[in-house]
């Protein structure tokens, strides 16, 4: 196995350790934390690609992925939860043994479903497809578990980052006019969600999504 | 030149209007702003007529019979809305529900929320298709709480976390597609539809199978198929009534839209009608639950809005099943859906305004002290449920029709179905038109002319449908039927 593939699965492999780290992680500054690795981890992987591959697009792609996952959105967000008092709110997650063996289940799940698929790519980090899916799927699990809508929203975000990785394996990502739609996407939309945070708390005085719950019909 | 036209004037109305979107002719300029994209989109219409379709701007734009009747159908009720718009929102301003500061970000974003499905409707790459329809989700989630409400910031919080895990599905299946066109075609143009329409048949039909399922959901989840349906009638309910007009006529449509385009490749792929298969199952469901849920809805833009997920259930089946027929039947059922559901809202947007109620157990004889308010709502919910000589009755009877001969097994469902919404949506309506008023008679005539042309277009459609139009159906059909 050459150097570059390792180096490859050995950052996918911490990848998809932060993800499981963010599953449970109770406070908001240290899931900020944690969401500005997983985009350096990221941003580096596409670095390593590119250089192994010796593919220029790339290399601006990892630029754009960590000045915007590692810098620009972690800060934004830092912002906020300054500004709304939250950062060292401890959220309640329960069972989380539970929760450890669910991920578990749907790493393995997404090992299975991605095996057929990443053996037709030809690309040297193919095998990374299976994690790439399994952490789209559990920062879907996240964003299903927590009650707080920050970290309902870095739930969301890391999910982006699953997705980023994905496209880097298969193909060594889309092209550059997808992948600057996608990050104007992503920016603007922490934006408007910024809004709505302040929204809700004038509204609710928590940001505690359970109060949101009592309109069903 | 004119497709760009149709992209930049929205564009500019959006800058404009998010500078003096406050000022008393924005109401105006809004209306403007939408006839001219309007009028670009009918010269756009009329080069589509004489050249055939057309590829430009290095295959990034493409316009065939499939997107310019939906251009077209964007464009017209983005501007009908956009004059309705123009009476109510003056009320809410001078009502103060509304702040000078949120009517300029109204009217700003209701120009850029037609900018995004006009270019999810013309761009020939899925990527920025996928680009658009996120866009749409954005610039449309601060309008569903624009009154603050508690409600209406949920509904918005709902609509933007379930759009957008749902449409992070979908872009999961633009990649896996896009992969497997790279793995034929390199890695140029692997996103152009008109290409991956080219090399259908040589894409790995295990990579596409896996990506049609995460699109239909993704994209699904946009359309309001059950069970992604759940942001949709809060969205509805809780914001201003023309979002909630352009959501039913506009987005739902662009959403199926882009499903029935992954659907061509998917079946060019697969040759085993799966994914026909898939958007059935997905489209009955959608018209059952629905329908069982029209029933206890109190809330009168509730009650219309799940009835646009039965209707748009109803027209994925159609396109699941397939063939000319049933094709031809859902497009046409897409059109006076869109038409009828935005009448709709018009007129009850103008009975909750006066009524100062949404409750309909509250709204009672509106013919007598509002006949014109009465009269639309009533003509409007005759028109959904299908009664001829309406529109919605041709495509439903064809669909129908379809149904017959190609999936018998279905027919005691969609009966079911239009049957008990029928019941439930015209039991509603009757106790809110007729019988004693007690509704305020209105003090400013509302403005009622779209909702009526809108109707009037139904009616036509129901009794007449122009050849051109028919061709295009015809042409979209035939390229839908693999």
């Amino acid at each position: 196995m050459p150097l570059f593939a390792q180096a490859i699965n050995m950052l996918a492999a911490l990848f998809l350790l932060v993800a499981f780290a963010m599953l449970s992680q109770r406070r908001l500054a240290n899931l900020i934390n944690l969401y500005a690795l997983q985009g350096l981890i990221l941003g580096l992987s596409i670095g390593v690609v590119a250089y192994g591959t010796d593919q220029p697009k790339l290399y601006f792609s990892a630029g754009l992925n960590l000045i915007l996952k590692v810098i620009a959105v972690p800060w934004l967000l830092r912002r906020l939860v300054r500004k709304l008092q939250v950062q060292w709110d401890r959220e309640t997650i329960l069972y989380i043994p539970t929760i450890m063996l669910l991920g578990l289940g749907l790493v393995i799940f997404a090992f299975n479903a991605s095996l057929p698929l990443s053996e037709l790519a030809g690309t040297i980090n193919h095998n990374t497809l299976g994690i790439a899916l399994a952490s789209v799927l559990l920062s879907s699990l996240m964003m299903i578990l927590r009650a707080t809508a920050i970290s309902q929203v870095i739930g969301f975000l890391a999910l982006e980052n699953g997705l980023i990785f994905a496209a880097t394996s298969v193909t060594y990502g889309m092209p550059m006019v997808i992948e600057l739609g996608i990050a104007l996407d992503v920016i603007v939309g922490v934006f408007i969600l910024g809004v709505f945070f302040f929204h809700i708390r004038e509204q609710f005085d928590s940001l505690e999504l359970n109060y949101l719950d009592r309109h069903e019909d | 030149m004119s497709l760009l036209w149709i992209l930049a004037i929205p564009l500019i109305g959006a800058a404009y209007l998010g500078l003096f979107g406050h000022r008393e002719h924005a109401f105006i300029a809004n209306a403007a702003f939408s006839l001219t994209t309007l009028a670009a989109a009918i010269v756009l219409t009329q080069r589509i007529i004489v050249h055939g379709p057309w590829l430009t701007h290095d295959a990034q734009f493409s316009v065939d019979p499939f997107n310019i009747f939906l251009v077209d159908l964007t464009a017209f009720v983005a501007m009908t809305t956009a004059i309705f718009s123009r009476a109510y929102m003056r009320i809410e301003r001078y009502s103060g529900r509304v702040t000078a500061a949120r009517l300029r970000l109204y009217h700003s974003m209701y120009q850029l929320f037609s900018f995004t499905m006009l270019l999810a409707l013309l761009t020939n790459n899925i990527g920025i298709l996928w680009v658009a329809m996120e866009g749409a989700t954005l610039s449309t989630a601060l309008l569903v709480s624009l009154y603050r409400t508690p409600a209406s910031l949920e509904a918005a919080w709902k609509y933007f976390i379930l759009c957008g895990v749902g449409i992070a599905f979908a872009l999961f299946g633009t990649i896996l597609l896009y992969f497997s066109a790279h793995s034929v075609i390199g890695p140029h143009n692997g996103l152009l539809w008109t290409r991956l329409n080219q090399i259908k048949g040589h894409l790995d039909p295990t990579i596409v199978s896996v990506a049609f399922v995460f699109l239909i959901v993704g994209y699904g989840t946009k359309v309001g198929l059950v069970p992604m349906h759940n942001w949709l009638p809060d969205a509805h309910a809780e914001g201003p009534t023309p979002i909630s007009a352009i959501l039913s006529g506009l987005l739902l449509n662009v959403a199926l839209y882009a499903i029935v385009r992954f659907k061509v490749l998917a079946d060019g792929s697969l040759h085993d009608n799966w994914p026909g298969a898939l958007m059935m199952g997905f489209g009955l469901i959608s018209l059952l639950v629905s329908a069982f849920s029209l029933s206890r809805q109190r809330d009168i833009k509730r009650l219309f809005s799940y009835s646009s997920i039965e209707h748009m259930g109803l027209a994925t089946f159609a396109f699941g099943m397939g063939g000319p027929l049933a094709s031809f039947a859902a497009l046409l059922h897409m059109t006076v859906h869109s038409l009828t559901k935005s009448s709709l809202f018009f007129s009850s947007g103008h009975v909750a305004q006066k009524a100062g109620t949404q409750q309909i157990d509250q709204i009672h004889g509106l013919l007598e002290r509002n006949p014109g308010m009465g009269w639309s709502l009533m003509l409007g919910s005759l028109a959904i449920l299908g009664i001829p000589p309406f529109g919605v009755f041709t495509s439903e009877f064809l669909i129908l029709t379809a149904a017959i001969h190609q999936e018998p097994w279905s027919l005691p469902f969609l009966i079911l179905g239009l049957g008990v919404a029928f019941a439930a949506i015209f039991g509603k309506t009757q106790s809110m038109v007729f019988g004693a008023s007690n509704v305020p008679k209105a003090p400013s005539p509302p403005s009622l002319i779209p909702s009526f042309i809108h109707l009037g277009l139904v009616l036509m459609l129901g009794l007449y449908i122009p050849p051109i139009l028919a061709s295009w159906y015809t042409h979209v059909a035939g390229m839908i039927h693999r």
